[in-house]
C-alpha cells in the first residue's frame, strides 16, 4: 500500500479505454495545456488516499467491469507524477484479474519502470502535436519525453492508443498532423488512433479556479476539419480508429 | 382484406389440419402453448441481414395512421363515443383502409374514436368526455352509478372505504389506486385463440364449468362458477366480432398471417372490454415465428410478408387508445396503454428463445419509425447470442425505445413462458394474473415517523396518532423505531384498500375475455409497490451520518430539515446506504406479507413510479435529505437525480444490490447517457452498451431503461415539438413520445442525471428545474 493524491474516482466510464473503465485521476500534472478540460487535476489534493482503499473499491466492481469486457484505467492529471502509488492501484487491479490501462502525456514517461510496465495492458497516450514549438505552446513542455516514451512502448510490444486532439488555430496546421501521422504510422503497436475535437465543456473550471482561459473564443473544429485532418494521418498509412496489427516482436530493455 | 371461411379437411393423420407440420405433443390434448412452443420453435443466433424492408402497402398504410394521430394530437383525441357503452360486439367492424390492411380490427367502428367503458366508474367517463368537448348521453348516465341500474367499480370502491383510507388516500400517502377506473395489468394468454381457435376453447371452458359440480358450493366456488360462465359467453362474443371481419376463429389459424390476426382479436377483444391501467400483449414473437417458419419454408410466404404482417400487427398495437382524462395524462405523461410483449429470453432447457420473429418486433421501430408502444421488453440472458445484444443496443442507441429486464432472475421464478405486465411485473401466461395495487410513498411515511402521523403539508392526522419526535436534532434510532411502527400501520391500511378495490373489481367490471384465456386455477399476486426509495433511503443516511436539525412551524410540526455535514447517498456503490435503501424494501414487504389478501393473492412489491415520480414530489414536503418540498422524486428506483456522481457503474450496482426476492414485481431503474459518451461509432457505442447491459443483469440489475439522448436535443425538442414529432424517451418502465410530456415532467427528464455529461451543462440545465 501507499498514499497517493486522488482528484477523483469515476465507476463506469465508456471513453477511457476498452470496454466499460473504472477510472482513478490521479491529481498533479506537469503539464498546462490550453484546452485542458480538467485544470482541477494539475495539483495535488489537500489530503492523500490509501491505494488499498481505492483497490477495495475496485473489488466491488470487478464483476461488472469483466463481464462488461472493461477494466481499469489510471489517469490524472499526470498519473506518472506518483508513479509508485499508481503502481500500487496497477498491481491491485492485477490482483483482481483486472485488464489495465495508463493514461499518459508520456511527458514524465521515464518514470514508467519496467516492473511498471507489466502491470499495464494498454497505454493511452496523448500526442499533444508534432511540431517542438507547437507542443511546447499547447503544454508548457517538450516533446521529446512523450516521444521517447512512445518508441519504447513499441520496442517493448506494450499496445498503445494514440489521442490527439484537434484544436482550430493552435493544433491543426497540416505540417503539424502530417509529422504526427508519420511518426505514429512508423510504430508497430499502436491498436487505435482517435482524432479527439477541441470541445469548450471546460472553460467553466478555468473560471472557477480564477485561471485565464486563452480559448475563450476558439471553436469547436466543424466535422470537415476533422476529415480533414483524418485524411492527413490516413495519407501517411495510418487508421484513425481501430486498427488490425500485425503481431509485435518485443525487443529486450535494458536497466 | 378477404379470409375464406375454413373448409373442414379430412386428415388421415388425424393431427388438426391447421396443425400440419407442427411437432406434435402434449399441447394438442390439451390447452399448452408453451409446450407448443418449445416444441416448434426453431432459435436464432444470426444476425439481422435477412429483416426486409417495409412493403409499399406497410408504408401506405403507416402514413394513414400517422396523419391521423397528427389530427389527434392537436385536438387531445381524435373522436370519442357518447351512447354507445363498449363490449366484445357492441360496434361493428371498422377500418383505416380495407384495401390496405392486413390485419384488422379496430375498438371502435372508427380509427382512434375513444369507447366508452363505464364499468369501471362513470364518473372517469364523464368528466373524461366533458374535458374534450362531448357529452354523455343522459340515457347511460341513468344507467350507470348507485342512483342507476348498474353499480360500478368506482362505486363499490367508495362504499367500503374507511375514513383512514380516504385521509392516505388524499394526502397522497398511498396513491395511483386503480379504483375509478379498470385495473389492468392482467394479460390475457391470446396465443391461444390462434393455435386452438374459440371452438376449443369454449369446450375447454365448459368443461371447466362442469368440473365445479365436484365442489362444494363454497362462496368461492360459486363465484369461479359464475365467471367460468362469463368467460364462455366472452369467448363466444369473440368469434361474432371476428366474424363481422369476414374471419372465422371457430377453428385454429392456418397460417401465419391468420395467427397474427386471430392473436390480434384476442387482445382487440380484451381491449374493446376493458380500460386497463395496463393491457399488455404478453409474449408472442417466438410464438408467431413458428408459424413464420412454417409458411416460409413451404414457399407461402417471404421475408417481405412476414414483416409486413408484422408491421400491420404493430401499427394496430400503436393504435390503442382509452378514454381518460387530461388529468390521468399528465400523471402518466401522455397516453400510455402499456402494450408490454417480452421478447427474448432463455428456455429452460437452456435454449435461447430468440428467433428471426423477435428481430422482425424490433426492426418495426426502424421500418416504421420509433414509438412508445408497443412496450418493447428485451428480456436479457447472459447466454444471449452475441448478434442479438448486438442488434437490441444498436436500435436502443438509434431509438431510446427499449427497456431490458434479467430473464437470469425472473425465470427462476416465473419459468420461461411469462410476460411483463406494464412495466416490470412479471407473471407466467396464462397461469398467474395479479391484483394491480399501484404504491406507497415511502418518503412521507418517514414524515409522518417524524411528525407523529400527521401531514406535513396539511397537518391533517393522517395515520393514528403517535409520539412525534421532539428533540430538534434527528437521532437515527429513534427515527427508525418509528418508522417501522408507521410502515406496519401504512402496509394494514394499503392492503385493505387494495382487497376492497379487487372485490369490488371482480365483482362489478370482471375481465371475463383475458381470464377466459387462462387457465381454471390462476395463482393471484397481489402487486403492492414503494415510491421514494432513494429519497428516504437518503433522508436516513443523512441522519445517521449528518447533523439534521428539525424546522418546525408555530403548530408544532416538522416541516423542514437543515443539515451540517456530508453524508452517502444511493447510487454511488457506497455499502453504507446502499444498505440502508435494501433493508428499507426488506422491512415494507415483510409489513406487506403479515397482511390477509383477498383471495389468497400472494403478496409481492415493486420498486415502480411509472412517470408519478413528480406527483409524489409535488405531494411530499421538505425531506431530511435536503430535498425541498415540492421537489420531484427520482423514478422508480433511482438515485435521486445529481446525486449519483461515482459514474454510472457505481449507480447501477447500487440498484442492483437491492434485493429482487424482496420485490418481485419488479425493480424498475432509468438511465440516460449521451451518445458522445458512450464512443464515437454507432458500433462502438452499442458494443459498450451490451458490456454494460452484461455487467448490470450480472451484477442482478432487475430492469433497465436505456436512454441513449442528447441533453440538447430534449432541449431543443422543448422549444420546438414540431420537429421530434417521434422523439421516444423511457421514462419509467414505458417509455413516451417526450413532445407528450407536460412541460413539468419534461423538465424533470432534462434534469435526471445524465452520465458522461460534463458538470457545466447538467448545472445549467438542472439548476433550472430541480435546485
Amino acid at each position: 500500500m501507499s498514499m497517493g493524491y486522488v482528484h477523483s474516482v469515476e465507476v463506469g466510464s465508456f471513453v477511457d479505454g476498452p470496454g466499460i473503465r473504472f477510472v482513478v485521476f490521479l491529481a498533479g500534472c506537469p503539464l498546462r495545456c490550453q484546452y485542458c478540460h480538467n485544470p482541477d487535476t494539475w495539483r495535488f489534493t489537500r489530503e492523500r488516499t490509501d491505494s488499498d482503499e481505492i483497490v477495495a473499491k475496485m473489488a466491488t466492481t470487478a464483476g461488472f467491469l469483466k463481464a462488461g469486457g472493461g477494466g481499469i484505467t489510471v489517469s490524472g492529471g499526470e498519473p506518472l507524477m506518483q508513479a509508485d502509488f499508481a503502481l500500487d492501484i496497477l498491481k491491485g487491479a492485477k490482483a483482481l484479474g483486472l485488464p489495465t490501462a495508463l493514461d499518459t502525456s508520456g511527458y514524465l514517461g521515464d518514470r514508467l519502470t519496467r516492473e511498471m510496465l507489466q502491470s499495464v495492458d494498454l497505454v493511452l497516450l496523448d500526442i499533444k502535436s508534432w511540431d517542438e514549438a507547437t507542443y511546447r505552446e499547447v503544454t508548457g513542455v517538450d516533446i521529446a519525453p512523450t516521444l521517447r516514451l512512445a518508441e519504447r512502448l513499441a520496442s517493448v510490444c506494450t499496445p498503445v492508443w494514440i489521442r490527439f486532439v484537434l484544436v482550430p488555430g493552435l493544433t491543426d496546421d497540416p505540417a503539424n498532423v502530417s509529422g504526427l501521422a508519420r511518426f505514429v504510422a512508423g510504430l508497430t503497436n499502436v491498436e487505435r488512433v482517435d482524432i479527439v475535437p477541441f470541445h469548450q465543456m471546460g472553460r467553466h473550471k478555468w473560471e472557477e479556479l480564477g485561471l485565464t482561459y486563452r480559448l475563450s473564443d476558439t471553436r469547436p473544429p466543424s466535422p470537415e476539419e476533422v476529415h480533414r485532418v483524418q485524411d492527413l494521418f490516413e495519407a501517411e498509412g495510418v487508421t484513425v480508429g481501430e486498427a488490425h496489427l500485425a503481431p509485435c516482436a518485443p525487443k529486450a530493455e535494458d536497466g | 382484406m378477404r379470409w375464406t371461411i375454413m373448409s373442414a379437411l379430412d386428415d388421415p393423420s388425424g393431427l388438426e389440419p391447421a396443425w400440419r407440420g407442427f411437432a406434435p405433443g402434449e399441447w394438442c390434448g390439451r390447452v399448452d402453448v408453451r409446450d407448443f412452443i418449445q416444441r416448434n420453435y426453431a432459435p436464432y443466433d444470426g444476425d439481422a441481414a435477412f429483416l426486409a424492408a417495409p412493403t409499399e402497402r406497410s408504408l401506405a398504410l403507416w402514413d394513414k395512421v400517422t396523419e391521423l394521430m397528427r389530427a389527434e394530437s392537436l385536438r387531445g383525441i381524435l373522436d370519442a363515443d357518447t351512447d354507445v357503452v363498449s363490449t366484445i360486439t357492441a360496434h361493428g367492424p371498422g377500418y383505416v383502409d380495407r384495401e390496405l390492411e392486413v390485419i384488422v380490427g379496430l375498438q371502435t367502428d372508427r380509427p382512434l374514436k375513444r369507447a366508452i367503458l363505464p364499468l369501471g366508474g362513470i364518473r372517469m367517463v364523464e368528466s373524461a368526455l366533458q374535458a374534450y368537448g362531448y357529452e354523455l348521453s343522459p340515457e347511460i348516465k341513468r344507467i350507470f352509478g348507485v342512483r342507476g341500474f348498474r353499480k360500478t367499480h368506482n362505486d363499490g370502491v367508495f362504499d367500503c372505504y374507511t375514513e383512514e383510507m380516504r385521509r392516505a388516500r388524499k394526502s397522497g400517502i398511498i396513491t395511483g389506486l386503480p379504483d375509478a377506473y379498470g385495473r389492468g395489468r392482467i394479460i390475457g394468454d391470446y396465443r391461444r385463440v390462434a393455435l386452438y381457435g374459440v371452438d376449443r376453447l369454449l369446450a375447454d371452458k365448459k368443461a371447466q364449468h362442469t368440473s365445479m359440480a365436484e365442489r362444494e358450493m363454497s362462496p368461492e366456488t360459486i363465484l369461479l362458477s359464475e365467471e367460468i360462465a362469463e368467460q364462455y359467453r366472452a369467448l363466444e362474443d369473440l368469434r361474432t366480432m371476428a366474424a363481422r371481419y369476414g374471419c372465422d376463429i371457430a377453428g385454429p389459424a392456418r397460417t401465419g398471417r391468420e395467427a397474427a390476426q386471430w392473436l390480434y382479436f384476442g387482445y382487440l377483444g380484451a381491449v374493446k372490454e376493458q380500460n386497463g391501467a395496463a393491457m399488455s400483449l404478453g409474449r408472442t414473437s417466438t410464438f408467431l415465428d413458428v408459424y413464420f417458419e412454417r409458411d416460409l419454408l413451404a414457399g407461402t410466404l417471404t421475408e417481405s410478408e412476414a414483416q409486413e404482417i408484422v408491421d400491420h400487427f404493430v401499427m394496430k398495437l400503436r393504435m390503442v387508445r382509452f378514454l381518460r382524462t387530461p388529468e390521468y395524462n399528465a400523471l402518466f405523461s401522455g397516453d400510455p396503454t402499456w402494450v408490454t410483449e417480452a421478447i427474448g429470453g432463455v428456455g429452460e432447457d437452456g435454449r435461447h428463445l430468440v428467433t428471426k420473429t423477435s428481430y422482425r418486433y424490433l426492426h418495426t421501430l426502424s421500418d416504421l419509425g420509433a414509438a412508445p408502444e408497443p412496450n418493447l421488453t428485451v428480456l436479457w440472458a447472459q447466454s444471449l447470442p452475441r448478434h442479438f445484444k448486438e442488434f437490441c443496443a444498436q436500435v436502443s442507441v438509434e431509438t431510446s425505445a427499449i427497456q431490458y429486464e434479467n430473464d437470469d432472475v425472473m425465470r427462476e421464478v416465473y419459468g420461461d413462458d411469462y410476460g411483463i405486465a406494464c412495466c416490470v411485473s412479471a407473471m407466467r401466461i396464462g397461469k398467474q394474473m395479479q391484483f394491480f395495487g399501484a404504491r406507497v410513498n415511502l418518503a412521507k411515511a418517514l414524515l409522518y415517523a417524524i411528525n407523529g402521523g400527521r401531514d406535513e403539508l396539511s397537518g391533517v392526522q393522517v395515520a393514528p396518532v403517535s409520539e412525534p419526535v421532539t428533540s430538534d436534532v434527528l437521532d437515527f434510532d429513534e427515527v427508525m423505531e418509528k418508522y417501522r411502527a408507521t410502515l406496519g400501520w401504512l402496509a394494514r391500511t394499503y392492503v385493505g384498500a387494495l382487497d376492497i378495490i379487487h372485490y369490488m373489481h371482480d365483482k362489478y367490471s370482471y375481465e371475463r375475455l383475458e381470464m377466459a384465456l387462462h387457465d381454471r386455477d390462476v395463482q393471484r399476486f397481489l402487486a403492492c409497490g414503494v415510491a421514494g426509495l432513494s429519497v428516504a433511503a437518503d433522508s436516513l443516511s443523512a441522519i445517521k451520518f449528518a447533523k439534521v436539525s428539525v424546522v418546525r412551524d408555530d403548530d408544532g410540526l416538522a416541516v423542514d430539515y437543515s443539515i451540517e455535514g456530508e453524508f452517502p447517498s444511493f447510487g454511488n456503490n457506497d455499502e453504507r446506504v446502499d444498505s440502508i435503501a435494501n433493508s428499507l424494501v426488506r422491512e415494507f414487504m415483510s409489513r406487506i406479507k403479515e397482511q390477509k389478501t383477498y383471495r389468497g393473492s400472494i403478496p409481492t412489491q415493486s420498486v415502480l413510479t411509472i412517470t408519478s415520480n413528480v406527483v409524489y414530489g409535488k405531494l411530499t414536503g421538505s425531506t431530511p435529505d435536503g430535498r425541498k418540498t415540492g421537489e420531484p422524486f427520482a423514478p422508480g428506483a433511482n438515485p435521486v437525480s445529481g446525486r449519483d456522481i461515482s459514474g454510472p457503474v457505481a449507480s447501477m450496482l447500487s440498484v442492483a444490490s437491492l434485493p429482487y426476492e424482496f420485490a418481485q414485481d419488479g425493480i424498475s431503474y432509468t438511465f440516460s447517457i449521451i451518445p458522445q459518451s458512450l464512443g464515437t461509432s454507432e458500433e462502438e457505442r452499442a458494443g459498450k452498451l451490451v458490456g454494460m447491459l452484461d455487467g448490470y443483469f450480472g451484477q442482478g440489475g432487475h430492469h433497465i431503461n436505456v436512454n441513449v439522448l442528447d441533453r440538447s436535443t430534449l432541449l431543443d425538442a422543448i422549444d420546438h415539438p414540431e420537429k421530434y414529432p417521434s422523439l421516444t424517451v423511457r421514462v419509467s418502465g414505458y417509455a413516451v413520445k417526450f413532445i407528450k410530456l407536460s412541460r413539468e415532467q419534461q423538465l424533470e427528464v432534462v434534469g435526471r442525471t445524465f452520465h458522461g455529461l460534463d458538470d457545466l451543462e447538467s448545472v445549467a440545465v438542472v439548476g433550472a428545474c430541480v435546485e
